[in-house]
């Protein structure tokens, strides 16, 4: 190895460092759906939260120069899509779904219309953090390039998990997602509840949005989201509403994500399109693995609108 | 009583609901009621279904406004906008729905019913003083426990511990015995019998059941179509004396005399063991053979497998191993295999498990035959006059209140939906019956019509499968009396046999 040819291992090293990059905007949409989906309503809108998050989040950073006001920006545009949906959803006779995926239009058609301008100029990037400085391997040190923001979203699935058990707002989020009429006998406003919980999953499914534009791929076009947040709300369910579950299974889906390329550049290029398709072979392995017709999921919260 | 003054900081208080009317729209829910709960007493509220004592709570407990009348706490006039008031005033309920969070814990349940939960839960200290509180109180639960997997018997305890962790003096309890054994709802009511003589609480519960009427309450208010029918002490009144009061001058249909020995083995379950949605065992290898001209009811408090076993037999769930033959044939739940073994079902919920809501009450009495002459020309041409025909005889002949054959059945009361499946179910010759909770919400008059009809089933030779939570309801009816825990068939005896607390130990699983 004294050469800095690593074989083979070549492979594992491009998916794990792809797993990590890939895997920052999974990680975030699916914690904040998770939040969401743990009060008892779904968000399908995620999606379009992600587009908008990418935009103005590159946006801000261009105009301030600051690449975190750039996140904070996507958060906040985040939590607004957030507040709309929830909004549109306390009305009667509304179907959650519906809107989330009227949302998850109008937010990317949103984007796009206001992002024209933004297509040419370059924006401030986030920072990473070197882990790999001990070695001299280039593709260690490569893998091991590691943005702040995964770090952030790895600290923040066990907070999410401790607060959902010892925090009072875990337990009426909790609460208002197994059942409505035990909140509402409690003196609880379950749609004021939904609507915080719902702009708290739009802030973080933003903030996975910048990531997309401001590190990896980092730049703003209209190819740029591949479908990450609308892969993340399956995700929740397959990670059974569990946050660290969702860590793990973002993960997962990054590392199958990154298979693609890193079997490219060690000269494997037949059927790169198809370990291009890894990710969503894998969903639909683990949800026929995991699925029974006699079953109920386990762990769904029993107010959403896809397990009632 | 003195007028304003304020409900006493601890122990019990009284709470009357003075010349309180309610109106819904055109409908009038209450008319001039007076209800007066003395402080410290165990006050019981009777009534057919829609005789108003929901809503009569609801105005006490501030979920509705009543349009007239006033509520009297503690010797002091009230206005309680909100459940919340309520509670301030010391004021608690608990449902005849749970309002527990199935998915958490007896523990997360109790602390977060609080008024002050803290921002951060500190579970180890919470757990002490919960421990703590649960050894000052007559029953126990398991703190630790998810409370979808304690018995239904022990949730209501938790419902109405919660009540006293939450430091409610005046509790009110609607139908607080529906999920327990008998003996367990006489340990719970006991207690807090106990607990209202100690002058601790005051109680009023809403019930049907004259039995505990007789043996825990003071007084009785009984209400009929939301006026006020009668109230007195329990020691002066027989609950014959009661019943009256509570139906009015309405005539009830006479069951028919049980006539004839049972016959033949006609419906044979072996080995049957079926799944839960959570993919547990439910329903655990249980083998029985019912015959022709026999009640069989099966007792049990609910979620023991009943529901699953009925679900089996009327093709909602699939078995998981074992065997139903019915005369001998194998049974898999075909609409075919129904038509041609003559097998009715009246399952629980019937506007869920029975019927199409937004069909006519025509279209859902046809469904048996909807597609066979003379609804059908060739299979497949139908004829809309012979459904309407057809739905006219019945309703007439089962006492149906709808407007027309054409409304949609989810528009009819709870009674008459059931009337409507016991039109289609049992119009024609039956050979196997499955009922389950048959009678569950449902009036007196509806009440006995349906176990007439059941009755008549029977004498006509049709082997029928009861299944109840109502003891006297099977006690009264079956020939033969199974009991069914934990998905098995722990006792079995002839009715007329069959020791009551026995029964109760078996149902409790001892």
């Amino acid at each position: 190895m004294a050469d800095g040819s690593i074989g083979l291992w070549t492979v594992p090293l491009a998916v794990l460092g792809g797993a990590i990059r890939v895997s920052t905007p999974f990680l975030f949409v699916s914690l904040g759906e998770c939040i969401t989906e743990r009060s008892g309503r779904i968000n399908l809108g995620l999606e379009g939260t992600l587009v908008m998050g990418a935009m103005s989040a590159y946006g801000i950073s261009y105009l301030s120069g600051s690449p975190w006001l750039g996140v904070l920006a996507a958060g906040i545009t985040g939590a607004l899509l957030g507040a709309l949906h929830a909004g549109i959803c306390s009305l009667p006779r509304v179907n959650d779904v519906a809107v989330g995926i009227a949302l998850m239009l109008f937010g990317t058609g949103l984007a796009f219309y206001l992002g024209k301008p933004l297509i040419e100029p370059t924006a401030p990037r986030l920072p990473a953090i070197d882990f790999g400085w001990w070695s001299d391997i280039p593709q260690v040190r490569a893998a091991l390039r590691i943005n702040v923001l995964f770090l952030i979203g790895v600290v923040l699935a066990p907070i999410l998990y401790w607060a959902f058990r010892t925090t009072r707002w875990g337990l009426l989020i909790r609460t208002a997602g197994e059942s409505a009429d035990a909140a509402r006998a409690m003196g609880h406003s379950v749609l004021l509840i939904r609507l915080r919980a719902t702009m708290v999953g739009g802030f973080l499914a933003g903030i996975g949005g910048s990531f997309l534009s401001l590190f990896y791929p980092g730049s703003w076009n209209e190819g740029l989201s591949s479908g990450q947040g609308i892969t993340a709300v399956a995700l929740v369910i397959f990670a059974r509403w569990d946050p660290l579950l969702c860590l793990w299974a973002s993960l997962a889906f990054g590392g199958a994500a990154a298979l693609g390329p890193a079997l490219q550049s060690v000269g494997v290029t037949s059927g790169y399109h198809l370990f291009n398709a890894a990710p969503y072979i894998l969903t639909l392995a683990i949800m026929i693995i995991t699925c029974s017709p006699k079953r109920t999921l386990t762990g769904a919260p029993a107010e959403l609108s896809i397990t009632r | 009583m003195i007028i304003g003054e304020t409900p006493p900081p601890s122990g019990a208080f009284g709470v009357d609901a003075i010349a309180m009317t309610m109106r819904f729209g055109d409908f009038l829910a209450l008319d001039n009621v007076e209800l007066k709960v003395r402080p410290g007493s165990f006050h019981a509220l009777l009534g057919e279904n829609g005789a108003g004592k929901s809503t009569l709570v609801k105005c006490i407990m501030g979920y509705y406004h009543a349009t007239e009348g006033d509520i009297i706490v503690g010797g002091r006039e009230q206005a309680i906008a909100n459940p919340k008031d309520a509670h301030a005033l010391g004021l608690g309920m608990v449902y005849q729905h749970f309002t527990l969070v199935p998915a958490m814990t007896v523990a997360e349940n109790l602390v977060l019913a609080r008024d002050d939960v803290p921002a951060v839960v500190n579970w180890p200290k919470e757990m002490k003083e919960l421990e703590a509180f649960l050894g000052r109180m007559p029953f126990k639960v398991p703190l630790g426990a998810k409370v979808s997997d304690i018995s239904a018997g022990e949730r209501q305890k938790c419902e109405i511990l919660k009540q006293l962790y939450l430091k409610r003096r005046f509790l009110i309890l609607d139908e607080p015995t529906s999920v327990l054994t008998p003996a367990e709802a006489d340990e719970v009511l006991g207690m807090l019998r106990e607990m209202v003589v100690r002058g601790e609480l005051t109680i009023l519960m809403i019930t049907h059941k004259f039995r505990e009427v007789m043996a825990f309450a003071d007084d009785v208010t009984i209400l009929r179509r939301g006026k006020l029918a009668g109230a007195g002490k329990v020691s002066e009144l027989t609950p014959d004396e009661m019943a009256r009061t509570m139906i009015g001058a309405e005539e009830l249909t006479v069951q028919p005399p049980r006539t004839g020995k049972p016959g033949q083995a006609r419906l044979e379950l072996q080995k049957l063991r079926a799944l839960d949605d959570a993919g547990a065992v439910a329903v655990h290898d249980i083998s029985l053979t019912f015959r022709a001209g026999e009640i069989v009811g099966i007792a049990g408090v609910s979620g023991n497998g009943q529901r699953q076993l009925v679900e089996v037999l009327a093709g909602q769930r699939e078995a998981e191993s074992g065997e139903i033959r019915i005369a001998g044939d194998p049974y898999r739940a075909s609409r075919e295999e129904m038509r041609r073994h003559k097998m009715s079902l009246l399952p629980e919920e019937p506007l869920k498990n029975a019927c199409v809501g937004g069909m006519s009450v025509a279209d859902n009495i046809a469904f048996r035959d909807f597609d066979r002459e003379p609804f059908a020309r060739g299979g497949w041409w139908l004829n809309p006059r012979a459904f309407r025909d057809e739905a006219r005889t019945k309703i007439a002949r089962y006492k149906i209140k709808t407007r027309t054959p054409d409304t949609p059945i989810s528009a009819l009361s709870g009674g008459n939906v059931q009337r409507a499946v016991l039109a289609r179910e049992l119009g024609d010759e039956v050979e196997v019956l499955i009922a389950a909770n048959p009678c569950f919400g449902l009036d007196f008059a509806a009440v006995a019509q349906i176990h007439a009809e059941i009755m008549a089933a029977r004498n006509r030779g049709a082997a029928v499968l009861l299944v109840s939570e109502d003891l006297d309801e099977l006690l009264e009816l079956s020939d033969r009396l199974v009991v069914m825990f934990h998905g098995e068939f722990v006792y079995e005896a002839r009715t007329s046999e069959a020791d009551l607390t026995v029964v109760g130990r078996h149902m409790a699983g001892h």
